[in-house]
């Protein structure tokens, strides 16, 4: 029990890295539910990519994902510029109507689909310890979600600690970014497809609802306390972490889900910390 | 009247710009000469703002031809400065006065390189030139708008350009920051550097600026400000409305006056 919950929230606090960075950055471009709308457009994908190739292989079905990941983020940015409709609109009217796509090609074509919506929107982090991966000569190498998150978590911090003086003026200042030569959209796009990758890795691990809650609420606590983009960064992957160690603490204590009880704990530190810096700014 | 100048900083040749293939800048054709602060004037919708990130490559062009030297901007970006207009970005960004002027560095670093003590020492120097040298490491979202507007020329000064161009620096900003901004651009003026900026108010166009750009989607006149500052062409920009009218006599009389005292 003791290894096993170490490999859970070890696994649980890279994907809190990943998303506290990424989640940084689209709060910062005011786009925290990205992250949602990837969740629900990946759906078409990966049902095309399943009836295209007759197969349920990742490989395939990942593919399928991100093209639809990339795809909404495309579609939003299109929607919103080009008929001024507004971001949280352009949002919410392209993932739902990917969303409706998917489950209409579900019901028509794909009855027989082995889609698992509690894991799909859950996910099962205490299933993380059993997937094992192991080598063709029987080498134990630890759970198949902690290499799978180790190498998105690398990605990220490479991303974001290598394009950091990038990713800081093409986001504060796009127009004066593109005046020295820089491309903020370029930039941009990196990061959606790096969103979409995350989302779609992670999903499967952890579940819809963590990947979301993880975008979104680690960001929004350290952005109350934040002066600075490095210490909002650092402070989005604490708060991470620390709702990982807490929430699956709770979980074991209380039997209930680990996902839910990480979530139930960052929305926790949200409030702790608003409480907090609200009284600190009352007084000073 | 406009006025072409030899050896020009900017050449603009026959511009057409459109928003949605809705024309806001039509067939724009005109010189600015080097060492001169330029004050592009017109009313709101106009198409100043529109005219700079023009220039600056920023929005494509549905037509016309920019140079900067006899050369196209993208082969002379880093002798070039752009402030944008003080609302464009987002105040509430976490970063501190030091970190945004430090932005001005960026261009002369390489991609992933981090800036070296050099440019942290030029940081310094720039913003004790716009007198913010105390503020260094406060959040930007904590300045008043003049300060925000001074960093922002700050950052400016950093790029060690040739040529300035500035959306609106004088927008809601307080009379401290104003004259210190005059300063600089007097300052920056007797180094040789050319400046051009945004400006929508006519009271003051006169007082700072060498050369002026008068338009209102199509360019009415470019010239010496005594040779462009006439009933007519101040008329044939801002319209036949009466209190623009009105206000134009007002001017014209400050105007007498100010040269009269200046003779």
């Amino acid at each position: 029990m003791l290894i096993s919950g170490l490999w859970i929230i070890v696994t649980s606090s890279l994907l809190a890295i990943s998303t506290g960075l990424l989640g940084c950055l689209l709060m910062l471009r005011r786009s925290a539910m990205l992250g949602d709308a990837i969740s629900h457009s990946v759906l078409p994908g990966i049902v095309m990519a399943y009836l295209l190739t007759g197969q349920k292989s990742s490989i395939a079905l990942f593919v399928g994902a991100i093209i639809l990941g990339v795809g909404v983020s495309l579609m939003i940015e299109f929607i919103q510029k080009r008929f001024s409709v507004q971001n949280d609109a352009a949002i919410g009217l392209s993932f739902t109507f990917l969303f409706a796509v998917g489950v209409i090609l579900i019901s028509i074509f794909a009855q027989d689909i082995d889609l698992d919506q509690d894991c799909v929107i859950y996910g099962e982090l205490a299933y993380i310890p059993l997937d094992l991966w192991t080598t063709p000569t029987g080498l134990n190498l630890g759970p198949r979600a902690f290499w799978i998150l180790l190498a998105l978590a690398i990605i990220n911090i490479s991303f974001v600690g290598l394009a950091y003086k990038e990713l800081q003026v093409s986001i504060f200042d796009p127009l004066f970014a593109q005046a020295t030569g820089l491309h903020p959209q370029v930039w941009h796009y990196v990061q959606v497809v790096l969103v979409s990758l995350t989302v779609v890795a992670a999903f499967e691990v952890v579940g819809a609802i963590l990947v979301i809650a993880f975008l979104v609420t680690p960001a929004a606590t350290a952005y109350l306390i934040s002066h600075r983009l490095w210490s909002f960064l650092g402070l989005s992957c604490l708060w991470g972490i620390t709702a990982s160690i807490g929430g699956y603490l709770l979980a074991w204590w209380s039997g209930g889900t680990i996902a839910g009880a990480i979530a139930l704990i960052a929305g926790i530190q949200f409030l702790i910390v608003l409480i907090i810096s609200k009284i600190a700014k009352s007084k000073a | 009247m406009i006025l072409q100048v030899e050896n020009p900083v900017v050449e603009v040749h026959d511009l057409t710009v459109a928003y949605q293939k809705k024309p806001v800048l039509w067939s724009i054709d005109f010189t600015l000469p080097a060492g001169n602060i330029i004050g592009i004037i017109g009313p709101n919708g106009a198409g100043k703002s529109t005219l700079l990130k023009a220039i600056m490559g920023i929005i494509p062009l549905a037509s016309g031809q920019i140079r900067l030297w006899n050369f196209p901007i993208k082969d002379v970006r880093k002798r070039v400065s752009y402030v944008p207009q003080r609302e464009s970005v987002d105040w509430d960004f976490p970063a501190s006065v030091k970190e945004v002027v430090l932005m001005g560095r960026y261009p002369k670093l390489s991609l992933f390189q981090r800036p070296t003590k050099k440019d942290h020492e030029i940081v310094k120097q720039c913003l004790a030139q716009v007198e913010m040298l105390e503020y260094e490491n406060r959040q930007i979202g904590q300045l008043s708008g003049g300060q925000q507007q001074r960093v922002f020329l700050a950052r400016a000064l950093a790029q060690e350009a040739e040529l300035y161009f500035m959306d609106e620096p004088f927008a809601g900003v307080d009379m401290a920051s104003e004259a210190a901004i005059i300063k600089l651009l007097h300052q920056m003026r007797a180094q040789g550097k050319t400046i051009v900026v945004v400006h929508h108010d006519l009271q003051t166009a006169y007082e700072y600026f060498d050369w002026i750009l008068l338009i209102n989607q199509r360019l009415i006149a470019s010239g010496p400000k005594e040779k462009i500052f006439t009933p007519e062409l101040l008329q044939a920009t801002y319209g036949g409305k009466l209190t623009t009218l009105t206000k134009i006599g007002e001017l014209l009389k400050k105007k007498s006056f100010s040269s009269r005292k200046d003779g």
